[in-house]
């Protein structure tokens, strides 16, 4: 009968069931469990030991210069651990001055490569994949080319005699030439151009993200065309938009060249005064601690960035 | 119905209507791409000034730069310092690419996370600390000082291609091989890395770009007989004007331009 | 573990050349607190096809890659024949492995596939070249040696994928989910096709599905697995006809569970008909009835429970024609639902069946199936 068999079986499982541990077959039970932990800790740093010229390589450029740095910061003129040089960053007015220049020339590089980012993203996200390959070459390119190179394109483009001022009053835009370089204005253009691919290559992928069916669906429900777009578009673009801002924003706080060349030495932001400190008064105390708040204020942007986003989207791009 | 009335949205917007965001979109396209190559023309002026569009034209800048020591010798030391800093770091970022993608442990994303820093740390800190310490170490004014300096700088950028490769590539491969008899080294070199060979290409030549074009740690770090070629731009630009620049920036322009283009090629053959 | 009294006939499958059995036992793997083994106890024998089911993260594959080598449990033993294999790496352990991604090499022909074991084992360019051709000729793919991957269609692929793994003769092959990426049709036939292969090879194979039927179809012995647990290892008819628990009853086949209630004489009933005997070793526990729809049939109006025969009464709640058969959902008395099957040709009453409709089903007291009640 076949009750009878299954009741042979029902036994058997049940020895499994019950915790599997039917005494006297138990002498396999912690079999090799030493020899395998060993060899799975051999693996694990065998592999990660595959990381350890890279991690050493950091350690050299990064972990010791910034940690003397840190170091450095707390030290007096006379080798005496002292406050001061944080101190004198709250004292005096031309840091001030400093702080809010490099928050401006950040925050208005960011809103201008929005502002032009956006459409620019828009526009390739729309087209066909091979038509977007080939345009986006037009994002690519400035993206590969020095930036020196770029900043001092610039300079040829907005000088007193340059193509742009004698544009602009042949079509009477206005009469006497105006001063464009040298000054916030050619340092926000260059920045804002050099900036740009980061905001729209992130944006452009989020864009990419989002189905063609929801924008058709919106349609179908009946959503202008206006509608469907500040409604359902705008906000699943919003993430890339935030990413990409972000990233600019972070780059510009630290940015050095273009406003030392654009920027003729009229806008000071906290990488130029950092050389300035050291060129003019070699003092590296007071560098460092200029350096250290820098770093600070990245880090604390970069957590915000991980905590809204995921951190490796925020990481993307060319430092 | 033509192009120009066919629905070019999910919202049936036509063409027609869309008409201001490609204007927008192309100006805006031209305004990043002209500053990029107006370098071009401005190298073949035979003006002392920045003028546009030059009156006369010339070869002078040219002879000018292929006739200078200085511009010479900065060259040399710029290539060779991207030539060594790619050969460095592009093997040193594909090994840790691949064994904190491959391994699993918990320690693997910190890992990752510390080999980023170079990317996250501003720049300007990175050379005051560098120039600080390679003065106690003696590697101020070296070849190796700056190759080192670069190399920490490109490893972030090889291992993001290299880990995005990976991310697209069927690891299963790998085991098959070594299922197969291949010992895992084995299996990198003849089963994936064959596979990721133009992302590596790619991380290759990015690194040499990096190093290339990189102008703040060599305006503190280079010196003397080391001084990298966009050293003495920075200061030609922020000084004097010197049309030479436009010479030097039509030959980089040129490069990435070319390495570019091949980036894009190989990155078509690796999908 | 291996499971009781089976209609496997052993000596079919002496242990030769081609072929090596595999032991495992206590083998135990743990992610956390949560068990992917937990101490497996298993003797798959010589030249068998083995089937590894059950749901997604039931450790099939955790156990699968163990054996492999790719998967480093905790403890435990896993041998090969004679040799112990639990710490051995994977390219030594000689066993031919397709992936449910088939892993082919896109740089590679299919040639070249194919070649890769034999070349890195030394073999001669000559007797290569004979080897894959004769694997292609096995897996009907002669001609095709010059293909690149990309030119081949999913069955192809799976075929060339399954060449590459026992070209270099190896005495065990292990397979995860080789089918799943095929439509209906050709899964089908490709379960013959690899049926065939296996016997051809009468290489140890070790496959692992999630899916109840391929299972049955391909196998010569089932391993049930859920939880890091064994529940039933046996073959397919034996799986099928006794379950020894409800997942294994509810995961294989379609089935029901009719809850079953002692009598004070030492028998089980349910709605006051006696079913059987209490089993010896369960009086102090519940037991449950394991219902398969096709051994339901629908009796005349007036049939009587007898000693070979179980009746219940139930409402017809929906009937449905499906070309070779017609099911019927009914619902007992008790409010159970119960499923029938009846073939199309032979049962016409079936098709006429209107909801709402007062029947009488019946079932054979021999095909009668007892398992504990509840999931362990």
């Amino acid at each position: 009968m076949m009750v009878a068999k299954s009741e042979n079986a029902v036994a058997t499982s049940s020895a499994h069931t019950s915790g599997a541990s039917a005494p006297g077959d138990r002498s396999g039970h912690e079999l090799h469990a030493k020899e395998l932990k060993q060899q799975q800790r051999r693996e694990q740093w065998s592999l990660l030991s595959l990381a350890l010229p890279g991690a050493l390589i950091v350690f050299f450029v990064i972990v010791i210069p910034v940690s003397w740095l840190f170091f450095l910061s707390f030290l007096g003129s006379d080798g005496e651990p002292t406050l001061q040089h944080y101190r004198k960053m709250i004292e005096y007015k031309s840091y001030a001055r400093t702080f809010s220049t490099t928050f401006q020339v950040s925050l208005f590089t960011t809103l201008i490569c929005i502002a032009i980012g956006y459409p620019l993203a828009y526009f390739l996200a729309q087209l066909p994949a091979r038509w977007a390959g080939i345009f986006m070459l037009a994002v690519l390119l400035p993206f590969w080319t020095s930036l020196l190179v770029r900043t001092y394109a610039w300079l040829v483009l907005l000088q007193r005699k340059g193509i742009l001022n004698d544009f602009a009053m042949q079509i009477g835009l206005w009469d006497s030439p105006v001063k464009l370089v040298h000054n916030m204005t050619g340092t926000l253009i260059g920045m804002a151009h050099i900036m740009l691919p980061f905001l729209v290559l992130p944006l452009y992928s989020a864009m990419r993200k989002i189905e063609r069916d929801l924008m058709h669906a919106a349609s179908n429900l009946g959503a202008s065309p206006a509608r469907a777009f500040w409604h359902i578009y705008m906000p699943l673009s919003i993430s890339g938009m935030v990413a990409g801002s972000l990233i600019v924003f972070i780059l510009c706080l630290g940015f050095y060249v273009t406003p030392a060349v654009l920027g003729g030495g009229k806008v000071i932001m906290v990488s130029t005064q950092i050389t300035a400190i050291l060129e003019n008064q070699f003092n590296w105390g007071a560098a460092s601690a200029l350096g250290v708040v820098l770093l600070i204020a990245t880090l604390l942007l970069l957590f915000v960035a991980a905590r809204v986003f995921k951190f490796d989207a925020a990481l993307f791009g060319k430092g | 119905m033509s192009w120009w009335q066919s629905p070019a949205s999910d919202t049936q917007v036509t063409h027609g209507g869309r008409l201001w965001l490609y204007i927008l979109a192309i100006i805006i396209m031209l305004l990043l791409v002209i500053p990029t190559f107006i370098v071009i023309p401005m190298s073949f002026s035979d003006s002392q000034y920045l003028e546009f569009p030059p009156s006369t034209w010339s070869m002078r800048w040219y002879h000018e730069y292929f006739g200078s020591n200085k511009w010479m010798r900065a060259t040399w030391t710029s290539l060779r310092i991207g030539v060594l800093t790619m050969l460095v770091a592009t093997p040193v970022g594909t090994m840790a690419a691949y064994a904190l993608y491959v391994s699993g442990h918990r320690a693997a994303r910190l890992i990752f996370m510390y080999m980023l820093t170079p990317m996250i740390v501003p720049v300007i800190l990175i050379a005051i600390g560098v120039f600080y310490f390679y003065g106690r170490v003696k590697l101020n004014n070296s070849i190796a000082g700056l190759v080192l300096a670069h190399t920490a700088l490109a490893i972030p950028l090889v291992m993001i291609i290299i880990t995005a490769a990976l991310r697209s590539y069927d690891l299963n491969q790998e085991r098959v091989a070594r299922s197969l008899g291949a010992t895992r080294l084995k299996a990198f070199f003849v089963i994936t890395l064959p596979q990721i060979k133009f992302s590596v290409i790619t991380a290759a030549l990015l690194s040499f770009l990096t190093s290339f074009d990189e102008v703040i740690v060599s305006i503190f770090v280079s010196g003397g007989k080391t001084a990298t070629l966009t050293k003495h731009m920075f200061s030609a630009l922020r000084d004097y004007i010197d049309p030479t620049i436009a010479a030097i920036s039509t030959i980089m322009v040129l490069i990435s331009t070319v390495l570019l283009l091949l980036v894009q090629l190989a990155g078509s053959r690796d999908k | 573990m291996d499971t009781s009294v089976s209609a496997y006939n052993e000596n079919t499958h002496v242990e030769s050349d081609q072929a090596l059995p595999i032991t495992i036992s206590g083998l135990t793997k743990r992610y956390g607190s949560l068990y992917a083994l937990n101490s497996v106890d298993l003797e798959i024998r010589s030249g068998e096809f083995l089937t590894l089911l059950g749901p997604s993260g039931s450790g099939k594959t955790t156990l699968l890659m163990a054996i492999a080598g790719f998967n480093r449990p905790d403890s435990g033993s896993i041998r090969f024949g004679d040799s112990e294999m639990i710490l051995m790496p994977p390219h030594q352990r000689n066993v031919g492995m397709v992936f449910q991604s088939y892993a082919l090499f896109p740089h590679m022909s299919v040639a070249q596939n194919i070649a890769f074991p034999l070349k890195l084992r030394g073999v001669k360019a000559a007797e290569r070249l004979s080897r894959v051709n004769e694997a292609l000729e096995t897996v009907q793919l002669s001609g095709l040696g010059d293909r690149t991957i990309d030119q081949l269609s999913g069955g192809q692929r799976q075929r060339v994928a399954l060449a590459r793994a026992f070209v270099f003769r190896p005495r065990i092959l292990l397979m995860d989910e080789p089918l799943s990426a095929l439509d209906k049709k050709l899964r089908e036939r490709m379960q013959i096709e690899l049926k065939q292969l296996h016997r051809q090879l009468g290489v140890t194979t070790v496959y692992v599905t999630h899916d109840q039927r391929e299972a049955l179809t391909m196998s010569d012995r089932i391993a049930v697995i859920n939880d890091g647990l064994l529940m039933q290892v046996d073959t397919p008819e034996i799986i099928y006809n006794q379950p020894v628990n409800a997942f294994v009853a509810d995961f294989i086949g379609e089935s029901a569970m009719l809850p079953l209630t002692h009598t004070t004489n030492g028998i089980l009933e349910f709605g006051g008909q006696e079913i059987v005997q209490t089993p010896v070793s369960g009086t102090d526990r519940t037991w449950s009835m394991v219902i398969r729809p096709e051994r339901l049939e629908i009796a005349d109006k007036q049939a009587v429970p007898n000693e070979s025969l179980i009746v219940f009464d139930g409402v017809v709640r929906e009937s449905v024609f499906q070309g070779e058969s017609a099911f019927v959902l009914l619902e007992l008395s008790d409010g159970t639902e119960l499923s029938l099957r009846a073939g199309g040709g032979t049962d016409s009453r079936a098709q006429r069946l209107q909801p709402g409709e007062q029947i009488k089903i019946s079932m054979q007291r021999h095909d009668v199936i007892v398992i504990p009640a509840g999931q362990e």
